[in-house]
């Protein structure tokens, strides 16, 4: 990361600017691809944006580029101070989860920056989605700075500080095509490497059909799944996956029955399973853990749904790979 | 069938409720809306049980476990048939100070 900040290390507020350079694209693309995911960090502290004065608003974010860097750039023309929290460059959502962007956070950042005698005001504009960490009255309580909750999305806050009150629509939480979209990257290079041994292996066992196939499978979970969440029938993230597995698998098995006449009917009947099943099994995992990633999933409901398919799954999965196995080599 | 999610731990207590409307404010599912000065549940099954309401309701009149949950600890549990142990073990990349891999995009 070769971002620079001035001041980092004196008491003073640091400064930082409403437009993105290409360093911060770059930096961007790399979180969103997963290269060095924990480390896209900036210091945490105070800063100026702009030439705030006094009575300038003061916005809270956590030390994760992506986060730090929507928040300043939709603040175009408007001079106020960003106080971002140690949430060990995790974003305001996900470190809200884990208290990491939470009362005590912000309660000692709000003295480590000795906030109250840079502005005259006792008013912090927190992202929405950092609620699930932070107190309001907690941080009145101990601060007596009062809380306001602003709008889910950064790009939101102009419309919003018109009158500081949010639309229901700004204030919902969504998952569009274009959000689930982003996150797959990610999915794909952390998969990577159990995907192209499965490549290896199913290449060495079966030649080019079953190395696209280890292919197509691994790729329907990491990025089918996610682009067609919402149309797969049913609500379990497993019973979706598992049906856009057999649906994957299907090219296979038609090319085993139509383009194979001369296999006696078992091998026939062997690969085609083997493909059903493998390929159900591997989609529906890799779907069941997307959970984490969607915006809507309850602990208890994944708690329930692993408990309902993990093993179902995982018989799937070994009966398939069994029978593409044996079938490699019985003709 | 097929539907893990028509079932959560959110209760609101109406008794306590004050009818400040914080947690209209916080839901990011719209799940509540005031009804006159107290507050209602109008989308029971949309809640994820983030708890930004209960964190957030001074009167506590709302109650929801929350939490993260770790995938890695529970798929073991399931598998295994053996109890839940939290987030530590070797196949968990979740919980630490500096969380590396796994949950949140």
């Amino acid at each position: 990361m070769n971002r620079v900040y001035h001041l980092v290390s004196t008491p003073g507020p640091m400064t930082t600017t409403w437009d993105l350079t290409p360093g911060d694209h770059r930096d961007h693309f790399l979180a969103r691809i997963g290269v060095r995911r924990d480390q896209h960090r900036v210091p945490p502290g105070l800063y100026r944006l702009g030439s705030p004065d006094k009575e300038s608003p003061v916005f809270v974010s956590a030390n994760y580029t992506l986060s730090f860097d929507a928040l300043r750039s939709s603040l175009k023309g408007i001079n106020c101070y960003l106080l971002v929290l140690d949430t060990h460059g995790v974003n305001v959502w996900c470190a809200a989860g884990k208290r990491t962007f939470g009362t005590r956070e912000l309660l000692r950042r709000i003295e480590a920056v000795k906030l109250g005698e840079v502005v005259s005001h006792r008013r912090l504009i927190l992202p929405q989605l950092g609620a699930s960490g932070v107190a309001a009255h907690e941080v009145k309580k101990y601060s007596n700075f009062t809380v306001e909750y602003g709008p889910v999305r950064a790009a939101d806050l102009p419309e919003y500080l018109k009158n500081h009150t949010a639309t229901p629509e700004m204030r919902q939480v969504r998952f569009n095509l274009r959000d689930r979209l982003v996150l797959t990257p990610v999915d794909v290079t952390q998969t990577l490497l159990p995907m192209l041994v499965a490549m290896g292996l199913g290449f060495l066992l079966g030649g080019v059909p079953y190395l696209l196939a280890a292919l197509v499978l691994f790729l329907s979970g990491t990025v089918l799944f996610p682009a067609l969440l919402p149309w797969l029938p049913t609500k379990d993230f497993s019973s979706k996956g598992g049906f856009l597995g057999l649906v994957a698998a299907l090219p296979f098995v038609l090319s085993v029955a139509l383009g194979h006449a001369d296999w006696s009917w078992y091998r026939q009947l062997g690969q085609s399973l083997g493909y059903l099943l493998t390929m159900s099994a591997g989609v529906a995992y890799i779907s069941l853990n997307f959970t984490g990633s969607s915006t809507f999933t309850s602990v208890v409901g994944v708690r329930k749904e692993i408990y309902t398919y993990i093993r179902p799954m995982a018989v799937m999965g070994f009966l398939g790979l069994i029978s593409l196995i044996v079938f490699a080599f019985v003709k | 069938m097929f539907n893990s999610y028509t079932e959560n731990t959110l209760v609101l207590d109406v008794e306590k409720c004050v009818g400040c409307a914080m947690c209209t404010m916080v839901c990011p599912h719209a799940v509540f809306a005031m009804d006159g000065r107290k507050a209602k549940i109008v989308n029971y099954s949309a809640c994820m049980e983030c708890g930004a309401c209960q964190l957030n309701c001074p009167a506590r009149a709302i109650s929801v476990t929350s939490g993260v949950g770790c995938a890695a600890a529970m798929i073991n549990a399931a598998l295994t048939g053996r109890k839940e142990v939290s987030c530590g073990g070797p196949s968990c990349g979740c919980g630490d100070e500096t969380p590396k891999s796994g949950c949140c995009g």
